[in-house]
């Protein structure tokens, strides 16, 4: 898993069977010290509650369609839950 | 497998329910010299016990993961397999 940001949602309503009654928010990957880290992507919920603004934990590839019930959706990302505490120790951060 | 060093905790009350009451670590990508990569970490579920300040084996693999947590439906890809005692450089 990585963390990120939920930084918006979006609604499709022509989109694969699979995906259908999948919620879509838009994610900001982050390092391990909450700084940006890439380009957003779209991922489904399976934590169910994000919304813009959470902390998040997410996963990609394979572990992503195995998040949800029914198992192995046609998706890419998706969200596992939500953030209340992050503690990192000491950390050199990005070189560079 | 990826050698690192356990960094830092996150805690997730709302999540998958697979995740529910695993603990789950932050862990950074070591060089091989022991020092932090500083670029490169994981979120990995926690198998063997590990604490903050660790050097742990990552195993970043959904199969791998799935094989070793017996069940071949599980959502995880990255799970913390071993406590790393030493490591010799050379």
């Amino acid at each position: 898993m990585k963390l990120g940001r939920v930084i918006g949602t979006l609604v499709a309503t022509v989109k694969p069977e699979g995906m259908k009654g999948l919620k879509l928010l838009i994610v900001r990957p982050l390092t391990a010290d909450l700084k940006d880290d890439g380009d957003p992507f779209v991922a489904t919920d399976a934590s169910a509650q994000a919304s813009s603004g959470d902390l998040v934990t997410w996963e990609a590839a394979r572990e992503a369609a195995l998040l949800h019930d029914p198992w192995f959706v046609p998706i890419d990302h998706a969200v596992v839950g939500i953030v209340d505490q992050h503690h990192l120790g000491e950390y050199p951060g990005r070189r560079g | 497998m990826i050698l690192g060093r356990v960094l830092g905790t996150v805690v997730a009350t709302v999540q998958h329910p697979y995740y529910s009451g695993k603990k789950q670590l932050l862990v950074g990508a070591l060089n091989p010299d022991g020092t932090l990569d500083g670029s490169r970490y994981i979120l990995a579920l926690d198998t063997v016990g590990a604490g903050v300040g660790q050097t742990v084996l990552v195993e970043d693999e959904g199969n791998s993961a799935r094989q070793i947590l017996g069940d071949s439906k599980a959502p995880v890809r990255s799970l913390i397999v071993a406590i790393v005692d030493d490591v010799t450089e050379g």
